[in-house]
């Protein structure tokens, strides 16, 4: 017979054994882990940093603001050039080899940013605005080219924009109808408008998607300069950090570690490299009985030693 | 607390002090349940272990679907296994107090967790009694990621995986695994700062693995169902199902014992 079929009974012959109250023990520990839980929660508390809406970003940093809607507008925007699952692009597909599973499912949550992010939040604001009616009517009666030429043009003008009183001045220039839409943008987005209309774009009451606000804040500078203060981009271990003076997500050590190694943290795909890496990594930490020299370095490093220092059959004393 | 951390950066590794000290006493805890002496208790004459048999049967007893899940669950899990109240005296360490410790931390996500959800996911953002039971929700997560991680130590140097239990081992990294995501899809339904950057973060990894049109870390909804009752699920039952094992097989042997366990076994396989 093999030892893994051993009952309990035949297993531990010549074992001697102990007085042992399982449901005690279980109470008791609980109530331990409860003791330390709860003081932990009256004395620290938790963290809890305020969520960052469209309307604060937009009255916190107009120009970033507007420069990506300028951008979503112009379908040059990170989302917009991002790829499968929202674009059918190419800008953020990651390949292993000639293997890309990210353009499997193809752009099953399309996401037109133009559309979505500005024309249809400015299509709700028209009534009784005679100028952003002619802009919007302008804007789709030209030719793409011409609509690039205005986008590019006013994009580059940004750089130099100023945003006082929330006024948007640029310098002069052939834009067309575009300083009429990113005014009106800016205005609906810090009126707080555009939070709802972006969320509302389903058409349903309920709401619990918030794909499109976050790919449009995400596309922006302004989240990442709230988050690069508190170490929480993927170049500083950020998965695992945490807002305020609190520990984070200490367990995925091995998910952020090798972000900040090579190859990784110069490749293109990093992500699905630490992805498979890491997967890899579980699964062998899964096998490890019965993968040999994994499985034998317990009796390499004699550990078990001390934690059985009392287990030798010939230790029939009591304590 | 809600001041910016402290980091320390040691060639390529930036860690917060707070992560630090949690890493530190995790160290320490593996280090104190290694050396701290462990109460001893008085040794049960020899054969008073011995396990009894089932049950007879009944003559009178039909033979059916049930009777036979009755006499196979009860065969293979008699009560006095499911319940013990006696084990090997080599179970004199602290290390072994960390599997119970992670359940116990589970019972207190649990039932913290189910508090939070009875009163509406942004609750906890508004109340003072919300957000107590959200900090005994983050801190017993806490508590369970440091019991499973220093339990799994400790089971790695104790070669928990032999004579019959690599199904143990193999399920427990499992739930290990399962519980990072059950931590995660928590993080991101959090309805915060926080919240929102890791889904933005996060999204890529999950796109670049093809998942990104079955798995929306952006779409709340899914985010939130799934961290309250799919992953809930999935942990207790693979938690349960582990624990089932450790009742069915016991605790291993310690690695000194081989010799032993095979002339057992040897014994046994020449009858």
């Amino acid at each position: 017979m093999k030892a893994k079929n051993l009952d309990q009974d035949r297993y531990y012959r010549g074992v001697p054994m102990v007085a042992y109250d399982l449901i005690k023990e279980i109470v008791l520990v609980t109530l331990g882990v409860g003791l330390v839980v709860l003081a932990l929660s009256f004395g620290l508390s938790s963290p809890d940093s305020p969520s960052v809406t469209i309307k604060g970003w937009a009255n916190a940093d107009p120009a970033d603001f507007t420069t990506t809607a300028t951008a979503e507008l112009a379908g040059t925007s990170d989302t917009a050039q991002y790829g499968p699952p929202y674009t059918d692009q190419s800008g953020s597909v990651q390949a292993l080899g000639p293997v890309v599973p990210q353009q499997w499912a193809g752009d099953a949550m399309h996401i037109d940013t133009a559309q979505e992010f500005v024309l249809g939040p400015l299509a709700t604001a028209t009534a009784g605005d005679q100028a952003l009616q002619v802009a919007l009517a302008s804007f789709a009666g030209a030719t793409a080219d011409q609509q690039q030429a205005w986008l590019t043009a006013y994009s580059d003008a940004l750089d130099k924009a100023t945003f006082d009183n929330n006024t948007i001045t640029v310098a002069a220039g052939d834009y067309g109808p575009v300083p009429v839409l990113m005014q009106h943008e800016l205005t609906l987005a810090q009126g707080g408008s555009l939070d709802g209309i972006l969320m509302a774009g389903s058409g349903t009451f309920f709401q619990t998607n918030y794909t499109a606000p976050l790919l449009f804040m995400g596309d922006g500078g302004y989240l990442e300069s709230l988050a690069e203060p508190l170490h929480l981009t993927g170049d500083r271990w950020g998965v695992m950090n945490e807002t305020g003076n609190y520990p984070g997500q200490t367990w995925l050590w091995l998910y952020s570690a090798p972000y900040q190694l090579p190859p990784f943290n110069t490749a293109d795909n990093a992500d699905i490299l630490v992805v498979m890496t890491v997967g890899l990594l579980t699964l062998l930490l899964a096998l490890v009985p019965f993968i040999p020299i994994l499985r034998d370095i317990p009796r390499w490093i004699p550990l078990h030693r001390l934690i059985w220092r009392h287990s030798a059959s010939s230790d029939g004393g009591d304590a | 607390m809600e001041s910016p951390a402290t980091y320390l950066d040691i060639g390529f590794i930036s860690i917060s002090l707070p992560n630090l000290l949690v890493v530190l006493a995790m160290i320490g805890a593996f280090v104190a349940a290694l050396l701290l002496p462990f109460p001893r208790h008085k040794t049960l004459p020899p054969g008073d272990g011995a396990v009894a048999a089932p049950p007879a049967e009944s003559a009178s007893e039909v033979n059916n679907w049930t009777t036979k899940v009755r006499r196979m669950l009860t065969g293979t899990w008699p009560w006095h296994q499911l319940l013990p109240d006696r084990q090997p005296r080599f179970v004199a360490s602290w290390m072994y107090i960390f599997g119970v410790g992670a359940i116990a931390a589970l019972i207190w996500i649990i039932g913290s967790g189910t508090i939070l959800v009875f009163f509406g996911p942004t609750w906890w953002h508004v109340s003072a009694a919300g957000r107590l039971v959200n900090s005994v929700h983050f801190w017993s997560v806490q508590v369970f990621f440091f019991c499973t991680v220093v339990h799994l130590w400790g089971q790695y140097f104790m070669a928990g995986w032999r004579h019959g239990r690599a199904r143990t081992w193999i399920i427990g990294v499992v739930i290990f695994a399962m519980s990072i995501v059950a931590g995660f899809t928590g993080y991101v339904s959090q309805q915060n700062f926080d919240a929102q950057w890791i889904a933005l973060n996060a999204k890529d990894a999950v796109n670049s693995i093809g998942l990104g049109s079955l798995v929306n870390v952006l779409d709340y909804g899914q985010m939130f169902g799934i961290h309250v009752m799919l992953l809930p699920i999935v942990v207790l039952t693979l938690v349960g199902l582990h624990v089932l094992l450790v009742r069915r097989k016991g605790v291993v042997r310690p690695i000194s014992d081989e010799s032993e366990v095979a002339a057992i076994a040897g014994a046994e396989g020449g009858k």
